[in-house]
């Protein structure tokens, strides 16, 4: 195998790793402010994809709105699923309401596929041009996008948990909801915030993922199994491990496509997740051990 | 949720085996086969309801367990010639020597890292299904299944298969039954009510943890493998999340830790898409809609809500009955 096809899967899979960390960081958050893990996560990634290409073909939107109102309405989806299910189940057990996210993922897919049909969608990608030649493998215009877009978020995100007070006590959450709750920081908003970002992160990967893999109704299952994959890889409650596993996972993912066999493509992740559940829960960049019973 | 509820009683065992043994008799002959669909997955989620129930743990992947064995009796008897009993024993080894090489890894760890383990190990699963077609013929599925035999006599009315299906699930019903009400039956719902403290008086949180969830697996196995050598015909679209979905959607809506609610779970999500055609398409918004509705409002399910409508007419009845002369006074 020539070294131009290795660095191909690997610019490739960047790209689409990167967005894979995206998710993983929006299962981050909701797992640091309320312990649970989120399964509805890899459908905002799916409804951001979706709304944007629906947005465009119905509302006849140029993309550049179509883009950010995607984003924006699933992010009022992400407060909405807090509001409606999470906040009022307070205090119930974590495997209820571990339930309850199984739950809203299969309303929204349904959703989706009654709203959009069961057809495959492509966005057109951001800007236009040609292809970028490094070392004798492309590098797609959209794939600065994607990796811009996510070291933007990172860069955000760094800032907002460092230099705000609504940051830091989200990260007061984190570390201990009670005694946060006791310092009067109103963890009920904080939860909100953290579904809301969530949302959001999971729908720009959505949105910038569209115009190079193809989006439907159900492509949520797979990202989202995909993005906590990487969460646990990282380490989970990590926000950069998460964005680091999602890199590991998509090149690894991609190059397994390469060299082994395109049909068990998606099994990848998941052969690395149970890897990782049997030998490394804490994951690459965990500090902790995970707690054992 | 982790309050004891009063499983089931003699009497109520023979209420039961009595409507197994009536049912196709009062019927039309077309719900035998409803029936016996509706068998299958009370059997599924009794041992997923073991396992969220007792153990507070989820599993996503019990159509994997299921279509293991499935597969694995379908191959060996159609393929191999194995008879079908021994291709049913192997089957259901299959699937609860796989849940042990998962869960016991998995269940050392606390929280919900089964449900994402399973999960990815049900999506695995259906991708060897679909790639590894010199095995299982590919997403075309595996045809020419025998049908059940033993001891030189086939299962080939759907009667005699609704017997064989709905006698097993009885069967595993008061083996659940017993489970629930033994001392590991205890300590499961101690570990339910609070781990620490489970471990803190001597119980092996990990090692009940998985033990139940590779009987789960076992249950799963046995429908999967009845399931296989009753249709005849298995493909891989039978495995899918989809189908994990549906079961834990039968244990919550019947109710969480409660076997009884686990069988009308599965009775009452099988037989209702028949009743309703209309909601085919939408099939999948109302198990999503079970599911949160359930959770939010009546966590423990139709046995929850039999017990307050039960209740709620015993109170009334007694007021009736003080009103009516002082009956209620009665030492």
């Amino acid at each position: 195998m020539p070294f131009s096809s290795i660095l191909q899967f690997i610019v490739s899979g960047v790209t689409v790793g990167a967005t894979y960390g995206l998710t993983a960081l929006g299962f981050t958050m909701i797992y640091n402010t309320t312990g649970i893990i989120n399964f509805a996560q890899g459908e905002f990634v799916m409804l951001g994809g979706m709304l944007a290409v629906f947005s465009m073909k119905w509302g006849g939107l140029p993309l550049p709105v179509a883009v950010p109102l995607s984003v924006l309405l699933v992010t009022a989806v992400g407060v909405g699923v807090d509001r409606l299910t999470i906040r009022p189940m307070r205090g119930r057990p974590t495997v209820s309401l571990v339930i309850v996210t199984i739950g809203v993922a299969i309303l929204l897919r349904g959703g989706a596929m009654l709203l959009f049909g069961k057809d495959t969608h492509s966005l057109p990608p951001f800007s236009e041009g040609p292809a970028i030649p490094i070392g004798g493998a492309a590098l797609l215009p959209q794939s600065i996008w994607v990796l811009g877009i996510t070291l933007a978020v990172l860069v955000a995100m760094k800032l907002f948990f460092d230099r705000t007070i609504t940051g830091k006590a989200m990260l007061a959450c984190a570390c201990d909801r009670k005694a946060a709750s006791l310092m009067g920081i109103n963890v009920d908003v904080m939860v909100t915030v953290s579904f809301a970002f969530s949302a959001l992160v999971g729908a720009l990967g959505g949105v910038i993922l569209a115009p190079i893999t193809l989006t439907a109704y159900d492509v949520g299952i797979l990202l989202g199994l995909k993005g906590f994959a990487a969460c646990i890889l990282g380490g989970l409650g990590n926000p950069f491990g998460a964005v680091a596993g999602g890199l590991i996972i998509g090149v690894l993912e991609s190059l397994g496509a390469g060299f082994l066999s395109s049909g068990y493509k998606d099994a990848i992740a998941f052969v690395i997740l149970l890897a990782l559940l049997f030998l490394r829960p804490s994951g690459l960049f965990g500090k902790a051990s995970a707690d054992r019973v | 949720m982790s309050s004891i509820r009063e499983t089931s009683s003699a009497p109520g065992l023979a209420l039961f085996a009595a409507a197994i043994v009536a049912a196709p008799f009062l019927l039309p002959d077309y719900y035998q086969s409803v029936l016996i669909v509706a068998g299958l997955f009370a059997i599924l989620s009794m041992g997923l309801n073991l396992l969220m129930g007792y153990a507070g743990q989820i599993s996503l992947g019990h159509a994997a367990f299921y279509g293991l064995s499935a597969y694995a009796s379908g191959i060996l008897t159609t393929t191999f010639h194995w008879p079908v009993p021994a291709g049913i024993a192997a089957g259901v080894v299959l699937s609860g020597v796989t849940a042990a090489l998962i869960g016991i890894p998995t269940l050392k760890l606390k929280g919900h890292y089964l449900a994402m383990g399973t999960l990815g190990f049900g999506v695995i699963v259906y991708i060897v299904f679909n790639e590894a077609v010199a095995l299982t013929a590919g997403p075309s599925g595996l045809t020419g299944i025998p049908r059940l035999s033993a001891f030189g006599k086939i299962f080939s009315t759907d009667r005699e298969y609704y017997f064989v299906v709905w006698g097993t699930v009885f069967l595993l019903f008061v083996l659940a039954r017993n489970l629930v009400r033994s001392r590991m039956g205890r300590a499961l719902r101690a570990i339910h009510t609070s781990e620490s403290a489970a471990s803190v008086l001597g119980i092996d949180v990990a090692r009940y943890k998985a033990f139940v969830f590779v009987l789960s697996a076992v249950y799963a196995g046995i429908a999967g493998a009845l399931y296989a050598h009753f249709v005849t015909f298995i493909s891989p679209g039978s495995f899918s999340f989809h189908a994990s979905t549906q079961v834990v959607t039968m244990v919550v809506l019947g109710g969480m830790a409660s076997l009884w609610g686990a069988v009308a779970g599965a009775v009452f999500l099988t037989v209702l898409p028949e009743w309703l055609r209309a909601i085919e398409d939408y099939d999948i918004l109302v198990y999503g809609a079970i599911l949160v509705l359930t959770m939010r409002f009546l966590p423990g399910g139709l046995a929850e809500g039999v017990e307050r409508v039960l209740s709620a007419l015993a109170s009334i009845f007694r007021g009736k009955a003080k009103a009516s002369g002082g009956e209620g006074k009665k030492p």
